[in-house]
């Protein structure tokens, strides 16, 4: 898979979101062990500077923690990962529902047409 | 201490003043950019890091000691201009390096040259720009260096060269070493920096790290580097 990146953003900032992304969809799986920082770095194709700093956010969150000399781990709390996909899904919501009602649409006709996609 | 400490350098040619008052420093362990237009001082203040010219004014000290034998003997250099004799064949010119470099890894230059489908029986002066290029980059790289010092690595690359010259620095220097990269070509290369320096008229202007930076100002590094210096 090829990596974009907006060069008006921070680039950690870019991973993280990435990252978030292979958390809530299960790539990386509750306690399950990551990849080192050099191959994360390698599979991005980015400084591994910069991925230290977005993993050590994603620390900061607690959606990843270090065991000791051994690397780093998905958390085991599934409930933590749950409620970052909650926000995720909230805010694809809203942005559906705000790109409808720009089309002159409500939300029981929105969802109506939701019900028609596959 | 500082891998690099460039104390109140200055340079001049024949009563020009190229370097004003130059202070830079940089620790182990980063990929930095000396960005600067064309003329900036970049390509001079590479070669007085190198002990290829002596200062006017000021000091330079690699690892707490001045520049000089010992300083060459860590930093693996990438000129802007060829050195290579190119009847030479690409075999040559890795037992030349490995005669004359301690820290060169013969085995991990063969190993990048197969990874490039390059016969080491062919001569340099056979093979496409591009392809010198490439060649000399993975010779620089090979080296176990503290600095990596390289001189406008992708003049007239290709875009794929380029990506490939990228990747080549990523994933060949370790946490120990820096890399310093002079660059006009600014949005091809700002992905992979930890930090900036930009250059301007002989002086420093900036010295900052790259997120940082883009974060403060809302802009990618190339924007914020037009807007400073619009030409």
């Amino acid at each position: 898979m090829e990596f974009t990146f907006d060069n008006n953003l921070p680039i950690y900032i870019q991973l993280l979101e990435y990252m978030k992304i292979y958390l809530i969809s299960g790539v990386f799986k509750c306690g399950e062990k990551l990849p080192s920082v050099r191959d994360f770095a390698n599979t991005f194709k980015v400084n591994p500077n910069t991925m230290q700093k977005a993993l050590a956010e994603l620390e900061e969150m607690k959606l990843i923690y270090t065991e000791r000399t051994n690397g780093k781990y998905v958390t085991k709390d599934e409930e933590l990962i749950n409620k970052l996909k909650d926000e995720y899904a909230i805010a694809l919501a809203k942005s559906y529902f705000q790109g409808m009602k720009r089309i002159g649409l409500g939300k029981a006709d929105s969802i109506k047409y939701l019900e028609g996609i596959e | 201490m500082e891998l690099v400490e460039i104390k109140h350098l200055s340079k001049s040619f024949d009563n020009k003043e190229i370097l004003k008052d130059v202070n830079i420093s940089i620790s182990s362990g980063k990929i930095v950019g000396l960005l600067g237009k064309n003329g900036a001082g970049k390509t001079t203040i590479i070669k007085l890091i190198n002990d290829l010219l002596t200062p006017t004014s000021g000091e330079i000290l690699i690892k707490g000691k001045k520049v000089g034998v010992e300083s060459k003997k860590i930093i693996s250099y990438l000129p802007e201009r060829t050195y290579l004799n190119k009847q030479m064949k690409v075999s040559e010119v890795i037992s030349y390096f490995k005669d004359f470099y301690d820290d060169f890894d013969d085995n991990k230059a063969l190993k990048l040259l197969e990874a490039l489908d390059l016969s080491v029986d062919q001569k340099l002066a056979k093979m496409s720009k591009g392809m010198q290029e490439k060649v000399q980059l993975v010779l620089v790289m090979s080296r176990n260096a503290d600095l990596y010092i390289l001189d406008e690595p992708l003049g007239g690359v290709d875009p794929a060269t380029r990506d490939y010259i990228l990747d080549t620095i990523l994933s060949n220097f370790n946490e120990d070493a820096s890399v310093i990269i002079s660059t006009h070509l600014i949005s091809d290369i700002e992905r992979i920096l930890d930090e900036v320096i930009f250059i301007d008229r002989g002086q420093v202007i900036l010295q900052s790290d790259a997120d940082t930076l883009r974060n403060k100002e809302k802009a990618s590094i190339d924007e914020i580097f037009r807007r400073m210096f619009r030409c």
